[in-house]
């Protein structure tokens, strides 16, 4: 079972739980056209097309797309989970630290939140070498400073000041 | 009159406030598009929360100047490196770099420019002329054919956007499912959300789109560990001196060529999903097909830089006249626009010209001044790309993503936006990496709202679904999807199969019925040129019996 197969089957699967929530939609005795309608015509088209997926990746007809064959493949010298681990380690960097950053939003605040996020995203992803760590340290503050004043002052967008920066 | 609106237009956009805007909107355009992988649209649609505080002739104004800035940025890096900054400037590096290492960079940079400059200035009059005709047509359309024109441009995106038309096809409507999450905008009724709260209200497209887009695309570009600790061009370029008056002298001698381009683009810039990363190949084949010393392109022939420069930047206006004439965004940049419109509470129809002549004036003269802006800028932008490309790609993209998160914050002053971003961040990043185009999901998202609601209003006014392909443009708008739906197998199979002969030629036929449908005199009179056309094509293949152009050809060389 090849990747666009695995694929293919998530998609079906999807169409199946969306089928099932959209009878939970509300029928309204108004409406000129019930809200189900268009759902349902949208995931029919998506259940048949995802049908021809699947039939195109079982009789190997999937082309590789440009994106694919240009997305230069990361050869970690490891295989399995490790060497997949090691494939996506900056996505997974930065999903985990976006993830905690989020989390952390109410009580870091954006301010204090995204000069630790950019910190050490760069940290992370860059060399946290003795002479890296203090422009990643500039650049966090300097770059996340600057915007947070300019939304807060120039555009008065109120960002989330967080309990720390609360506590007076 | 007139007149009123274009002058109050031209007070807004010629405010000092607004020039300051469209300045720092040019100069990150030209900053953003020089930079390789960082590409316009991203660039576009970092700008949309900068323009929240703003009023809408302002964010348009410089939500335009990043756009124009943007096409005419990417002939920088392509042109003193190699390496096209964004993919609207791929055949400019056929020539512009050969020029370059012939030692010519001042007459190279200065042809980018200019060809840029007087390609988006024809855009600009073919804009300015054909927006409000293009709107008197949309006028005509009811909610069977706005709906026809949603799933022509859904189809012809999924089409062009990747060799799979498959994948085109399911990322458009995953992206038509996911504009349904939330609350209907018809009956005012929940879906999909799964029985909780967070999913009560519609999804915000700003966070939907950058999700997908933005975040997706940054993390791709730092996925090579090695590769986003580097310089982002390893070659060193130098600052030159442009020559500005020799430029203009050699595109005037070849004018010919530049207006040839500049339609070239336009009309690529109209059709949905066709952007100028199509449109600056076209023109340059057509340049070297056209011209008397074939043999000198790709060798720094100024033919070769000033046809794709010239169609890149006239997309823009194409882009633009499907957006204002018709409701309709053509791609993603136009998307993002059509969002920085609905955020100032302005409904893009066939009646926004009319209901707003003083913000579509001003789109018009923004455009203009934007390309003025942009040879002032060019000179001073030079210096900060060779600054800026000294930097490892992975400290554009930590510093990007957090701003990522403030911008889609500042939609709605609500965390949740935040979530909504990183969702489908994810979702975008594993679409990306399994080769699903993301252009169709976006689109999907955007047009999905209008399919249904011009659905509901059809159904509404007749229950006869016959209307769908009884009323002559839908009928057009779904002869079109068919035919571009088949495209991708047409091209692949252009020189082996015989049944791609007749693919053109039954295409005129098609499209001839609902032509004639229409009435008039002008319209029927294309359509018999077009069935003209049309069969006097099948009758010489026909008469050839049906031989491929190969084989024709190989059959002559044999006699």
């Amino acid at each position: 079972m090849n990747r666009d197969v695995v694929v293919a089957l998530v998609l079906l699967v999807f169409c199946g739980v969306f089928f099932w929530e959209s009878t939970n939609i509300r029928l309204t005795d108004y409406a000129s056209m019930d809200s189900t309608v268009w759902p349902r015509l949208v995931l029919g088209a998506l259940t048949l097309a995802s049908m021809v997926y699947l039939w195109e990746a079982l009789t190997g007809r999937v082309a590789k797309t440009a994106e694919e064959s240009v997305e230069p493949e990361v050869d970690t010298g490891r295989g399995g989970v490790l060497g997949w681990l090691d494939r996506y380690r900056n996505a997974l960097i930065c999903y985990a630290l976006f993830f905690a950053f989020l989390l952390t939003l109410d009580f870091l605040g954006m301010l204090i939140g995204g000069i630790l996020f950019v910190f050490l995203a760069l940290s992370l992803l860059g060399r946290p070498t003795l002479s890296l760590v203090p422009l990643h340290a500039a650049v966090a503050v300097g770059s996340v400073g600057a915007m947070w004043a300019i939304f807060t002052f120039g555009l008065r967008v109120f960002l989330p000041e967080g309990e720390i920066l609360s506590i007076q | 009159m007139v007149f009123e609106p274009l002058w109050g237009a031209f007070g807004e956009v010629f405010s000092a406030y607004n020039l300051i805007l469209m300045f720092v909107g040019v100069t990150a355009g030209l900053i953003a598009g020089s930079i390789p992988g960082f590409t316009i649209t991203m660039a576009v649609v970092l700008t949309l929360p900068f323009t929240f505080g703003l009023t809408a002739v302002e964010g348009l104004a410089t939500m335009i100047g990043v756009f124009v800035g943007g096409l005419s940025g990417g002939l920088m890096s392509g042109m003193l490196t190699g390496i096209p900054g964004t993919p609207s400037s791929v055949a400019t590096v056929f020539d512009g770099f050969p020029l370059v290492r012939k030692g010519k960079p001042g007459l190279a940079l200065g042809l980018g420019v200019w060809s840029s400059f007087f390609g988006g200035i024809i855009s600009a009059i073919i804009l300015v002329l054909l927006a409000p005709q293009l709107a008197r047509i949309g006028l005509e359309f009811g909610p069977w054919d706005f709906f026809a024109l949603v799933i022509f441009a859904l189809t012809i995106t999924a089409s062009l956007s990747g060799e799979n038309l498959t994948k085109g096809i399911i990322a458009g409507l995953l992206g038509l499912m996911i504009g349904t999450m939330g609350e209907d905008d018809v009956n005012g009724v929940a879906r999909f959300n799964f029985g909780t709260e967070v999913l009560q209200d519609k999804l915000e497209f700003l966070p939907v789109l950058v999700g997908l887009f933005a975040f997706s695309q940054l993390l791709s570009d730092v996925r090579d560990r090695g590769r986003a600790r580097q310089p982002l061009m390893e070659r060193t370029a130098k600052a030159v001196r442009v020559e500005h008056l020799a430029a203009i002298r050699t595109i005037m001698r070849h004018w010919v060529n530049l207006v040839r381009s500049a339609c070239i683009g336009v009309f690529t810039g109209i059709l949905p999903a066709a952007g100028g990363s199509i449109s600056n190949i076209l023109a340059y084949d057509q340049a070297r097909k056209a011209s008397k010393r074939p043999q000198d392109f790709g060798s720094g022939s100024p033919e070769g830089i000033i046809a794709p420069e010239a169609s890149n930047n006239a997309t823009a206006g194409g882009a633009l006249i499907t957006m204002m004439a018709l409701g309709i965004p053509g791609d993603i940049v136009t998307a993002v626009m059509l969002g920085a419109l609905l955020i100032h509470n302005v409904q893009p129809s066939p009646t926004f010209i009319s209901d707003n002549p003083q913000l579509a004036y001003a789109i018009f003269v923004a455009f203009f001044l934007a390309h003025f802006i942009m040879i002032v800028m060019q000179a001073f932008c030079l210096r900060a790309f060779l600054w800026i490309v000294r930097m490892p790609m992975y400290f554009l993209a930590a510093v990007i993503l957090m701003y990522c998160a403030i911008g889609v914050f500042a939609l709605g002053n609500v965390t949740f936006n935040i979530w909504v971003l990183f969702a489908f961040g994810i979702v975008g990043y594993i679409m990306k990496s399994l080769g699903f185009p993301l252009a169709p999901i976006i689109l999907g998202v955007v047009l999905g709202n209008i399919a249904e609601l011009n659905l509901s209003r059809a159904v509404g006014i007749s229950d006869d679904l016959t209307l769908f392909v009884t009323r002559p443009w839908a009928l057009f708008f779904f002869i079109v999807a068919l035919f571009s739906a088949v495209f991708p197998w047409y091209q692949q199979r252009r020189e082996s199969k015989q049944w791609t002969l007749a693919y053109v030629p039954l295409a005129c036929l098609a499209l001839s019925v609902p032509l004639i449908m229409m009435g008039g005199w002008v319209r029927p009179l294309i359509a018999a040129l077009l069935l003209a056309w049309g069969l006097h094509k099948l009758y010489r293949h026909h008469r050839a019996g049906w031989a491929l152009p190969k084989a024709r050809s190989e059959a002559d060389e044999a006699a």
